[in-house]
Parts: structure tokens; sequence; C-alpha cells
């Protein structure tokens, strides 16, 4: 895929970082405001989504991104799952048991493991949202090559 | 609370993760992970079936304890029906996944093969252990994504067109789900199964009640493929690669559609006799129509496949038969008789159906085709395929002594006892045109035709092969066993005493 014009990449090179920023936000607060791993997750994505549109894929090797972010994917997945089977070795020893500290109602480390299931969430969420860019990318540049 | 409940699901996800994080590293520890995941599970699942006997453990999810009586958690529930289908998936896909070991490597990407199939069974045994509504629903999308990709796997045009009516008719299937499940929330302010019953009362508003029932019967019908819905069944269960076919018609329609259907017309709703005439209609309906289909076909994997929606029609018939008398209020003792053909049938049908299919890709895998009229005399080269199968298509035709023969007595004697004497004879009639059917097919795969044995005629499949064929086999004969009262009380009574008492189901969670 060929990139874009000067002016929109010069343009995404000054967003994309804002994005990321916005999107990393999202998720680590997501049990203080709305939003959380999954809508941060899309958002990180999409910044990355916007670079690729913006420069072209010809410079990259699609195929070994591919297995980095299918492999970041799975990763983000089964660290939340190990939290959620921790439960069930501390405490009351239950499956999805929230074993940290709660903290202090409002402040930003708090809540217990809710936070961090937040953060293995978005990553999976925003791993596996450009995986399935890069796999329809991939796609397309195969039919082309025919 | 037991601990081995949420390990049913949390293992196979976690099995799948780490199939698809190592498993492009490190050669065939696919293939190990999906085994060592699965024989775990099969041995977690034989030893809940002996501990369970009759109780109901609920475990909560998060530690969440209800709050002035109201369940606010995730609740799952263990019961003896529970047992019997953990026991049946967890079996068979042990069977397929070893049986895979060789099948599966004339594909490419066996990883994402390995990975779907942990996910298939972690949704499964997620719809099964679910005690409320959404969640049921949340994992019946595990298992149908999965299923679809699965079906799939060949990436040829056949397969890429039955996924897609897969899709579809999932799709919609999942919608009528979900609209019933929000037309029970409106009312009922609630989605715990058992809260549910309680909730809506023992007067319901009665158009509510029914529009739902029939949502819920229509969406979880299109899964269970009986006969108005049946149309993705014979595409999507030929066209897969055969340990998914079998998986798919020996454990995902029963798991994901009959054992829901029972659990909310015997637990959930009360149980009118309007509804019961109707899904006894459609199991008797599916049992005709379904063999009438199959004995037609010239491909072995759709006739099996229609099968499937045959026998299946037993098992509803069955069950709707029990039901039947349950809304009647009247024989208690043939009631409980029905639903134990019913289940009983249930089980045996896991067992032959998965080895005929596992039949069907032996026989692909050595001479790759599926059409019955390009084969024959194979039964001199592939002695243990042969053999197999011929116990099968006995157990499902129903000879004894294998189980075939004897759920179906029951079910017979259970329509005979009710008085429902045309249900009788249809399951009779049914039963033989079966025999025809797999005479033809036994016929023209493996006898007919005397061929020359030299170095180009097929050879038996390989060992991982050979022995799930034989296991499932020997438990063709074994499954009999239940017939006997020692091993009934112990196996298939508690369930059935569930179906037929919900407050048996319903105390322990709300803990009355």
């Amino acid at each position: 895929m060929k990139g874009m014009t000067l002016i929109v990449k010069k343009t995404t090179q000054l967003i994309a970082g804002i994005v990321f920023l916005y999107g990393i936000y999202i998720i680590v607060h997501g049990h203080l405001t709305p939003g959380g791993g999954f809508a941060g997750g899309v958002i990180v994505a999409g910044s990355f989504i916007l670079l690729i549109l913006a420069y072209g894929s010809d410079f990259m090797h699609l195929t070994r991104e591919e297995t980095g972010s299918t492999i970041t994917e799975n990763l983000g997945i089964l660290l939340a799952l190990m939290i959620a089977l921790a439960g069930m070795i501390t405490g009351i020893k239950v499956f999805f048991f929230n074993w940290l500290p709660h903290g202090t109602v409002g402040e930003l480390v708090s809540a217990g493991v809710i936070p961090l299931y937040n953060i293995f969430v978005g990553m999976e969420v925003a791993a596996s949202i450009l995986t399935i860019f890069l796999a329809l990318l991939i796609f397309k540049e195969e039919v082309t090559k025919w | 609370m037991n601990p081995l409940i949420p390990l049913f699901v949390a293992v196979p996800l976690a099995g799948a993760f780490l199939t698809m994080i190592f498993g492009k590293f490190v050669k065939n520890l696919n293939r190990y992970i999906g085994l060592i995941v699965l024989l775990f599970l099969a041995i977690i699942s034989y030893y809940s079936i002996v501990t369970v006997s009759g109780t109901v453990s609920v475990y909560k999810v998060g530690g969440w304890e209800p709050i002035n009586g109201i369940p606010i958690g995730i609740y799952m529930v263990m019961d003896s029906l529970t047992a019997i289908l953990l026991c049946i998936i967890n079996t068979i896909g042990l069977l397929a996944v070893f049986y895979s070991f060789t099948y599966i490597s004339q594909y490419t990407s066996e990883n994402y093969f390995y990975a779907l199939f942990c996910l298939m069974v972690a949704g499964m045994n997620g719809v099964v252990l679910s005690g409320d509504l959404f969640n049921i629903y949340v994992f019946l999308e595990i298992s149908a994504i999965s299923s679809y990709a699965l079906v799939a796997f060949g990436v040829e045009r056949e397969q890429l067109e039955a996924t897609f009516k897969y899709q579809v008719l999932g799709g919609l299937a999942s919608l009528l789900i979900l609209l019933g499940i929000g037309f029970i929330y409106w009312k009922a302010k609630t989605l715990n199964l058992a809260d549910i019953k309680v909730a809506l009362g023992s007067a319901p508003e009665k158009i509510h009640y029914l529009l739902v029932q029939m949502l819920l019967l229509s969406g979880f019908g299109l899964k269970a493929a009986i006969i108005p819905f049946h149309a993705w069944l014979p595409d999507a269960h030929s066209s897969a690669p055969s340990p998914i076919s079998a998986m798919l018609s020996g454990v995902l329609i029963k798991a994901a559609g009959i054992y829901v259907i029972l659990r909310l017309f015997f637990n959930m709703f009360i149980i009118s006799e309007e509804v019961a005439i109707l899904i006894t209609t459609l199991g008797a309906l599916s049992m005709a129509v379904g063999v009438f289909l199959a004995i037609g076909q010239w491909d072995i994997k759709r006739l099996l496949a229609y099968h499937s929606i045959s026998q299946m029609g037993y098992v509803v018939m069955s069950v709707g038969v029990g039901m039947i008398l349950v809304a009647r209020n009247t024989k208690p003792e043939v009631a409980s008789l029905a639903i134990a053909g019913g289940l009983f049938h249930l089980i045996n049908h896991a067992a032959f159906k998965s080895l005929l299919f596992l039949n069907a890709g032996a026989i692909e895998y050595r001479i790759g085709t599926r059409n019955l009229q390009e084969m024959g005399g194979l039964s001199q080269f592939m002695p243990a395929t042969s053999s197999t199968s011929f116990v099968a298509s006995m157990a499902i035709s129903g000879i004894p002594p294998f189980n075939g023969f004897f759920s179906k007595l029951i079910i017979i004697i259970a329509a005979i006892m009710a008085k429902f004497y045309l249900l009788a004879l249809i399951a009779v009639i049914v039963s033989i045109i079966t025999l025809a059917s797999f005479m033809k097919f036994q016929r023209y795969a493996f006898y007919n035709k005397e061929v020359q044995k030299d170095e180009k005629s097929p050879k038996e499949v390989p060992f991982p092969m050979v022995a799930s064929m034989v296991t499932l086999g020997i438990l063709c004969l074994l499954l009999s066993l239940l017939v006997l009262p020692q091993v009934r009380d112990i196996v298939l009574k508690p369930a059935i005493d569930i179906l037929m008492n919900s407050q048996m189901y319903i105390s322990p969670i709300l803990g009355m």
C-alpha cells in the first residue's frame, strides 16, 4: 500500500503520539472514569493504524509485524487469565477474586486488580485490532500480487 | 466451593493462548498442549460425575455473595446433568485431538487448529456450567465463533460457502437468543436462571412468557438443528475437517442446543402443555424428515450429518413426551423413563456419531473422496476402520447389544406407556430406515467390489487415528451398561431428578 501526501504524513506524525497517549490515559483510568481496557485499546490501535495508513505499508514486513501483534495479543489475555487464576490461591480462594488491597476510592492506584485487568485487556484489544488490520492488509497485498 | 468448576473454562482458555504464543517456536508443541489440556479436563470431568451424585454445587465467581437473597455475581452451577455433558464434551474432545495428530498434519497452520479447538471446548464447558442466561449466551458465542473458523479450516470454495451459511444462521440464532434474554430481563430484572424462575412467579403474563419461550426455542433450536432450523447443518458438518465434524455433530449441537433447551424449559420456565406438545412435534418431525433426507445422500459426511438431525429428533421427541407428562402432572414414572431415554440416547449419539465421522475422515484421508459410489472393497485394506464403522452403524441403527438399541428401546417403551402410539410407530419406522441407510453405507464403502491388493491400494490409517476410533468403538459397547439399574442410578437418575423437580435446582442456588 502506498503512503499519502506530505501534509497528511506530517499531520499524522503530530497527532499519532497524542492519540496513543490518550488511549493509555483511558486504559489506566478505567476504574475511575468511563472507558477502560476495551475503549482505550481501540484508541491505541487507532494510533498505529493511522500511521500505517498515512505512511503506507511498503517499508513494513507485514507478516513479521502480524506475528508480533498476535503474540502480544495472546500474552495480554493470558496474563489477565493468570491474574484471575491467582485469585484461586489467595484470600478466599475464588476465581476472579480481587486479591490486591483496594486502596482509597478515587485514587489512581486503587480498586485492587481491576486496573491490571484494564491494562492487559487494553493490550489484548489494541493488539488484536491491529492484527485484524494487518491481516486484511496482507490479504490485499496477496490479491494485488496475483 | 468446588475449585474444579472454573478450571473447566480456565484451563482450555490458557491452553489456547499458550498454543498461540509458543506454538510458532517449538515444533509439535501445539498438539501436546491440546492433548494435555483435554486429558486433564477429561479426568476432572470423570471425577466430577462420580462425586456430584445428586448434589448441586454452586460457584460464585469473584466471591460475590448474594445481597438480600438476590444473586448479583456470576454463578457457575455443577449438577448431574452438567456433569454428564462435561464428560461427553471432554471425552470426545480428547479423542478428537488425538485423532487430529495425523489428520490435521495434512493442513497448514496447525497452531490455529489447536488454539481454536481449545477455545471451542472452553466455550462448550462454559455453556453447560453457566448458571445465568447471559453467560450462556457469551460462552455460546465463544464456541460458535471458533466453530465458524474451524468449519472453514480447509479454505476451499465448498468450506467457505458452508461456513458463510453457518455464520448467517448462527448469527440469526444469536440474535433471537439475545432478544429473548432482553425480554426476560425486562420483566424479571435478573438473569440468574433460578432467580428468573422465582421472579417471574407462578402466574406469569401469558403473552410475554410465550413470546420469550418461542424466541429462545427458535434460537437454541437453530443451534441444535431441529428440523425447520436445520439448513446450515449438512453443509457445515460435512465440509469441516473430520475431527471437527465429530465435535460439531457429537458435542456442539448437544451442549449448545439440546442441553440449553432442557435446562431452560425444565428448570427456568414453568412447563406448559402447548409448548411441550410443540417441542415433541418438532422432535418427531426432525426424526422423520431427517432420515428421509439422509437416505438419498451419496456423500458420506452429508449422510451422517442428516442422520444427526434425525437422531437429535429422537432425543427431543423423547424429552418432549416427558415434558407433556410433567405438564399434565400425571404418570411421573413414565415421564422420568422418557427423559431417561432422551438423555441416554444423547450420550450414545455422542459416541457413535463421533465415531462415524472419524471413520469418514479415515476413508477420506486414505482415498481422498467422500463419494460412496467411488469407493468399495475397503474392508480388506482398512480392517480397523471397517470394523469400528460396522460397530457404529449397528449402534446408530439400534441393533443389540450396542448402546443405540437400548436407548431407542427405552424411548419407544416410554412413548407406548405414555399412550403416544403414533410417536412410537414413527420411532420404529425411522429406526428401520436408518438401518437401511447404514447398510448402504457399509456395502458401498467397505464391500461391494473385489479389488486386487497391490502397492497402490490404500493402507490402514496411522496409529493415533486407529486408537481414537477403537476407543470410541469400545465405548459404543460399554455404554450399553447404562441400561443396568445400578449404573443408571448413579449417572442418569440424579440428572432426571434435577430436570423433573426444578426446586432441587433452585434451592441450592438461592440458598433457600
